[in-house]
């Protein structure tokens, strides 16, 4: 119940914040809502040495829309606040999801940029920002770069991210009239993580075939992963029930006391196909 | 080494020190005496230590004291007025809407940020938006009830 | 003229302070001085201990005292309920002690407790100690743990198994099975359940060195009965030294009944430290290894019958877990208060139970809201439906076939509790099962049921309607029938009330039992109210400290309403007669003539000579006038001895929809008809049985402790363990019939536990008359979408 000891500090500005992250070399981690590093904490399964409070740092708040017509919300927004924006509510498969993320307290206080730096393999997010491509703005002082979603997530609670980074924002491409999303899960009950969680976009049709689809999945794999193998069945004509078949080729599927390997790829499946079809309902 | 945090809890600038380990929920019991706010898990699942922090519901254990400095705190203890009670706490206790009373310190504070949202929820709104606390007495049923009434009585008040 | 306000939807007394943050747990309590303690768990299922050091932790800042099981020179917890009782059969007992000293069985248990001047200095130094394990091979399924070569857990326990205890007819009931046209066979699973009231455990112990005797305020149902076996079992100091004090309690379910080992601990810490106060807190995951579970109960089931629906036979065999050592009344909830009420509010004339109790490495279960009954209610209920579905009835028509008539009360049992050795009988004493039945049926809408599994399946949905009609036995009593047969825990069950009325005619009532978030505030007021003809209002309601209330057997088993009522009763009717004794002598008029209406006594005939309660109250207070042989003052003792048990019964049926895709259930609707007799608060009793089906719906969908082959509980926390949200959850639909106790004067019955009894079969009937249409017969819980899915896999496969 009650975390280990640690050093606080409070960052004035993003650059301080960054300075006293590459200061503590390792030892420090960033804390912005607290709502997936508390936990960890509080069960002393985290134990940092000391805490680089960002939760103050105004420029990492709030959706914007960029000059190139993508939408970009800074890494410390919360659920709460991205549930509030009308911007974000064009995302067909982010007004499915950010309801459901947590409950009202954790959605209250918890942030895009601290559940993308978490990176929980069961966790919503990741999934819907693979679907959408986004990309992850990073920041040390060692300057900025831009991760492509496609590569940031790499194990369970493991990402690109380097210990002296910090996410910024998340930068969403702007929504297409042609495409349609949703998302669709099972969530584990007790904590309410997803089973199974199913990001899909599909669209840009064409005669009989789609153009477009993005399809990925939280909750199955070791990391949320893009489902490339549905993609491509899709593009390649499949019926969605038939290119949800493939929801986890390649995948090592998780288990645990709430789902066996059988039962949580067996869901992936309905939920891709449900997610699909959601996703396509949207766009006629 | 201790931090100083300054924070105004229901209505009161409150000047604490505290080691930067310290939850907002045990400054709040610990340090300024409102124990109305309980602790009933290690998890960050159960919702009995909710409370507003600048307006909205959190759990105030999953959140550092430190990170609360400069903020506004409600808690239970700050529902009532010199008027009489919160129209949540005289519809809890009206609908019967708790038994042992230890989920519903916290099972207010969510059901204030509710009515904060809106004042015209549906059952299943309630229950949503509830979701995030347990209630081990009630089956719920008489919270819903409750918060349903109260969110009636906030109407009138609003219209009157 | 005062509202009388017994039956009334009175709101809560207590509820002023707890909805406004005061109300008062023991968490909430800081003692001047005070020390923090924290226990050092195993972490292995089975395992020796080698040594322990506590060097390091000792030397960490703050840190007062660390104690090791050694160090502590008391008796292990007690047993008090064998199975079997004093009957005389073996039961093989090892109870825990507070910290273990040569072994540990079961990951949690307490091996080491550290004092430091604060909460997180204790948590810290506990990381600090060191202990030299030798693990030992583990057993946590009771059935495999009575298998040649399983894990042995104490010596004195072959097989691991603590009794073989049976009861009911043997033979007839063989005879009944083996000549029947019709028997149907099933194992049955009834899961084990962490309780998880809100408020964990937790306690503050000081030792005050200038008298020599110990105060613990503790989170307890049972303050009077813990300071017996405190005093008497464990610590071997006189009872009157000890006094144990129950502030608000936040919900218990059963958990608060028992002895557990952190009340010796931090009564032992405040002596050792010379009498500060020290305070212990379970934290969540802690309780989850620390505090009882329920239930875990592994039985095959055999009933017999006619084609034509007559139940003529019921046999069990059940294994009951009881964890690695034994709770304080572990055994005697798998036997009394389940096998003895096995063939529920039905004439089965032939019944007969085994029960194994077996020792496994995991922690020890206990009495969790129904103890017993649920899981009896769970066997016959199935049992029922397997049955129907065997000869191709309906599960409606086969319980009305098979209900208790009414013209048959007081019914005894053939497994009842009337059927052990020794005079007192217990009988059901009154029922009237059918329309509580049909009532149900009614507004369950069930004769549509077919049409509505129709238009389910337009949506890939399958619907499925559940019933449980059950019975149950609440107030466990009278203590002669306990000290007869020895079937009891060793104690008696009689209850306690005293009356004090102040010379305002303010009104103290101080009760024996203990609530939990119940109302006794509320319920003991309208009650004492309505016989004293006086104002809620002008009542106060003690209870919690055995310092100044009276001794109870406390709160638990659904008892308080009709055992603590009666007692209440009578000592307001030992307060009117002397009122109205002393009324006579201020109205000089013969005690005969004496009339009372509400408040007024009066002389017969001459309506205008009368006094009020409040004008006696002031002359016998100040007894200036009072009569020969006269004492002053109006202050009453009761204790009642309740003739019989009580017996609520009804009918719930459930309606589910699962998903055919994912397997997952959803509850849609949920009516409850209960006949729990006259009402103190409908609307507390409407709570109380909300809460008892939710927590029965959560058995049957969502809830159960896993633990691994080696020990581990991996529904450690709440993050694995899911309790019911709101979210998943219809409105329910209660309603009543009502057939007064004849038992207790108001003619109330308990209504604690009746909800959770009847709610877990409900669902499960339910989900698997959906289930029907694949041909499965019998899903264990809980009915996961896993669970469901994959025996709607296997199905398939079956039938393809």
């Amino acid at each position: 119940m009650i975390p280990a000891a640690f050093d606080y500090v409070r960052a004035t500005s993003l650059d301080d914040a960054l300075a006293r992250l590459a200061a503590g070399g390792g030892s420090a981690k960033a804390i912005a809502g607290g709502q997936s590093l508390l936990p960890l904490m509080k069960l002393r399964l985290a134990r940092p040495e000391t805490l680089v409070d960002i939760g103050r740092l105004a420029e990492l708040k709030g959706v914007r829309r960029l000059g190139d017509g993508r939408v970009s919300i800074g890494g410390l927004t919360t659920y709460d606040e991205m549930l509030r924006d009308m911007t974000l509510h064009r995302y067909g498969l982010l007004a499915d999801a950010l309801p459901n993320i947590g409950d009202v307290q954790v959605r209250n206080r918890g942030t895009i940029g601290g559940a993308t730096a978490h990176a929980d393999p069961a966790s919503d997010m990741p999934a819907i920002l693979l679907a959408l491509d986004a990309e992850v703005v990073v920041r040390s002082v060692r300057g900025e770069r831009a991760i492509p979603i496609a590569g940031f997530f790499q194990g369970a609670f493991a990402s690109a991210l380097e210990p002296d980074e910090l996410i910024t924002e998340l930068r969403l491409p702007g929504g297409r009239e042609d495409l349609g999303s949703a998302y669709r899960a099972i969530e584990q009950p007790a904590s309410g993580y997803s089973i199974a969680g199913v990001a899909a976009i599909i669209g840009a049709r064409s005669g009989d075939r789609w153009g477009f689809c993005s399809v990925a999945i939280t909750g199955v794999g070791e990391h949320p992963y893009r489902a490339t193998a549905v993609e491509s069945a899709i593009l390649g004509g499949a019926s969605f029930e038939a290119a949800a078949a493939h929801a986890c080729d390649g995948v090592t599927v998780a288990s645990d006391i709430h789902a066996d390997r059988e039962y949580r790829a067996h869901v992936a499946t309905v939920q891709v196909r449900r997610a699909l079809e959601a996703a396509a309902a949207r766009l006629a | 080494m201790a931090e100083h945090v300054s924070l105004v809890v229901n209505g009161v600038p409150r000047e604490v020190d505290v080691e930067p380990r310290r939850l907002l929920v045990q400054l709040l019991r610990e340090d300024l005496d409102l124990t109305g706010t309980h602790i009933a898990c290690d998890t960050s699942q159960c919702g009995a230590c909710t409370v507003t922090l600048d307006g909205k519901s959190v759990k105030s254990c999953t959140v550092l004291a430190v990170q609360a400095d400069g903020a506004n705190v409600t808690t239970i203890e700050g529902m009532a007025t010199a008027d009489g009670l919160h129209p949540l706490q005289a519809a809890f206790w009206e609908n019967h809407g708790l038994q042992c009373g230890f989920c519903t310190p916290g099972m207010i504070m969510s059901a204030a940020d509710l009515l904060a949202r809106t004042t015209d929820p549906t059952d299943d709104e309630i229950r949503h938006a509830i979701a995030g606390n347990f209630c081990r007495c009630t089956g719920y049923q008489n919270i819903v009830t409750a918060i349903r009434a109260a969110a009636t009585t906030v109407r009138a008040g609003a219209a009157g | 003229m005062t509202t009388d306000m017994l039956g009334k939807r009175v709101k809560r007394v207590e509820d002023q302070r707890l909805i406004t943050g005061k109300g008062r747990y023991v968490d909430d309590i800081k003692l001047q001085s005070m020390a923090h303690c924290a226990i050092l768990r195993s972490p292995y299922a089975h395992a020796s201990i080698r040594s322990i050091d506590t060097s390091a932790a000792k030397a960490m800042p703050g840190v007062l005292d660390v104690m090791v099981g050694a160090d502590i020179p008391y008796n292990p917890l007690p047993m008090a309920w064998p199975a079997g009782g004093s009957a005389g059969l073996k039961n093989n007992v090892n109870s825990p002690r507070a910290l273990a000293t040569d072994s540990v069985k079961w990951t949690g248990e307490g091996v080491a407790a550290v004092v430091a001047e604060t909460p997180e200095q204790a948590l810290d130094a506990v990381e600090a100690i060191a202990v030299d394990w030798e693990p030992l091979p583990t057993v946590v399924d009771a059935e495999k743990a009575t298998q040649p070569g399983a894990p042995q857990l104490h010596e004195n326990a072959p097989s691991n198994i603590v009794f073989e205890w049976s009861v009911g007819d043997r033979d007839g009931t063989a005879a009944a099975i083996d000549g029947a046209e019709v028997v149907v066979r099933q194992r049955l699973v009834n899961q084990r359940l962490i309780p998880n009231p809100m408020e964990t455990r937790g306690d503050i112990g000081w030792y005050n060195p200038g008298t020599d005797e110990y105060t613990i305020w503790m989170s307890s149902q049972t303050p009077h009965i813990q300071r017996l076996l405190l005093a008497a079992f464990v610590m071997g100091v006189p009872e009157h030294k000890i006094r144990c004090i129950s502030p608000d309690v936040g919900g218990a379910f059963g958990t608060k009944i028992f002895t557990y080992a952190d009340y010796p601990i931090v009564l032992l810490a405040s002596k050792r430290l010379g009498g500060r106060p020290v305070k212990w807190i379970e934290g969540r995951r802690e309780s989850y290894q620390a505090t009882i579970h329920g239930r875990d109960h592994i039985t095959y089931l055999e009933i017999a019958g006619k084609r034509d629906g007559e139940i003529t036979g019921l046999r069990v065999k059940t294994y009951a877990n009881l964890g690695g050592r034994l709770s304080t009344i572990g055994p005697g909830i798998p036997t009394t208060l389940y096998a003895r009420v096995l063939s529920g509010c039905y004439r089965i004339p032939h019944v007969f139970a085994e029960v194994v109790g077996v020792y496994t490495n995991t922690v020890f279960v206990d009495a969790y809201r129904g103890a017993g009954r649920p899981e009896a209610t769970y066997v016959v209920e199935r049992a029922m439906d397997l049955f129907a579905a065997e000869i191709g009835m309906d599960p409606a028509e086969i319980r009305r076939r098979n209900f208790i008539a009414p013209d048959k009360f007081p019914y005894e049992n053939p497994s009842g509790l009337g059927t052990a050795s020794g005079g007192a009988k217990i009988y059901i004493d009154s029922g009237n099962y059918e329309p509580a039945l049909d009532k149900a049926l009614a507004m369950a809408g069930y004769a549509d049921r077919a049409a509505a599994k129709g238009e389910a399946r337009t949506r890939g949905k399958y619907l499925g309607v559940g019933l449980s009609s059950y019975i149950e036995v609440c107030g466990v009593a009278p203590s002669k029938w306990i000290g007869a047969v020895g079937e009891g825990w060793g104690a008696a069950m009689w209850e306690s009330a005293n009356i004090k009325v102040h010379l305002t005619g303010k009104v103290v009532v101080t009760m024996g039992t203990q609530p939990q978030g119940q109302g006794h505030e509320t319920t003991y007021a309208q009650i004492v109210g309505h016989e004293l003809g006086i104002p809620m209002e002008d009542i106060v309601v003690q209870h919690s400290d055995t310092q100044g209330t009276p001794f109870g057997y406390g709160s638990y088993g659904s008892r308080t309403s009709s055992v603590g009522s009666t007692a209440a009763i009578k000592a307001a009717g030992k307060i009117r007669e002397k009122a109205r004794r002393y009324a006579a002598h201020m109205l000089e008029a013969s005690v005969d003539d004496i009339e009372v209406d509400g408040a007024e006594y009066r002389v017969k005939g001459s309506p205008d000579k009368k006094k009020t309660f409040q004008e006696i109250a002031f002359a016998l207070d100040l007894a200036f006038d009072a009569p020969e042989g006269m004492e002053p003052y109006l202050d009453e003792t009761a204790y009642h001895d309740t003739p019989n048990c009580t017996w609520p019964f009804g009918t719930h049926v459930a309606i589910v929809e699962i998903d055919e895709a994912t397997g997952k259930v959803d509850l849609v609707k949920y009516v409850a008809v209960d006949d729990v007799g006259n009402k103190i608060n409908p609307m507390i009793v409407d709570g109380q049985l909300h809460g008892g089906i939710v927590q029965g719906v959560g058995q049957a969908l969502w809830e159960g402790a896993v633990y691994g082959d080696d020990g581990q509980l991996l529904s450690g926390s709440m993050l694995d363990y899911a309790l019911p949200r709101a979210s998943w959850l219809p409105n329910l639909e209660l309603d009543e019939t009502v057939t007064p106790s004849p038992v207790n004067p108001i003619g109330v019955k308990g209504v604690g536990e009746a909800g959770a009894i009847a709610s877990t079969a409900a669902v499960a009937n339910a989900v698997n008359d959906a289930l029907k249409p694949f041909g499965i017969r019998h899903l264990d819980m809980p009915l996961t979408p896993q669970t469901v899915w994959k025996a709607m896999q296997a199905a398939k496969g079956a039938q393809a």
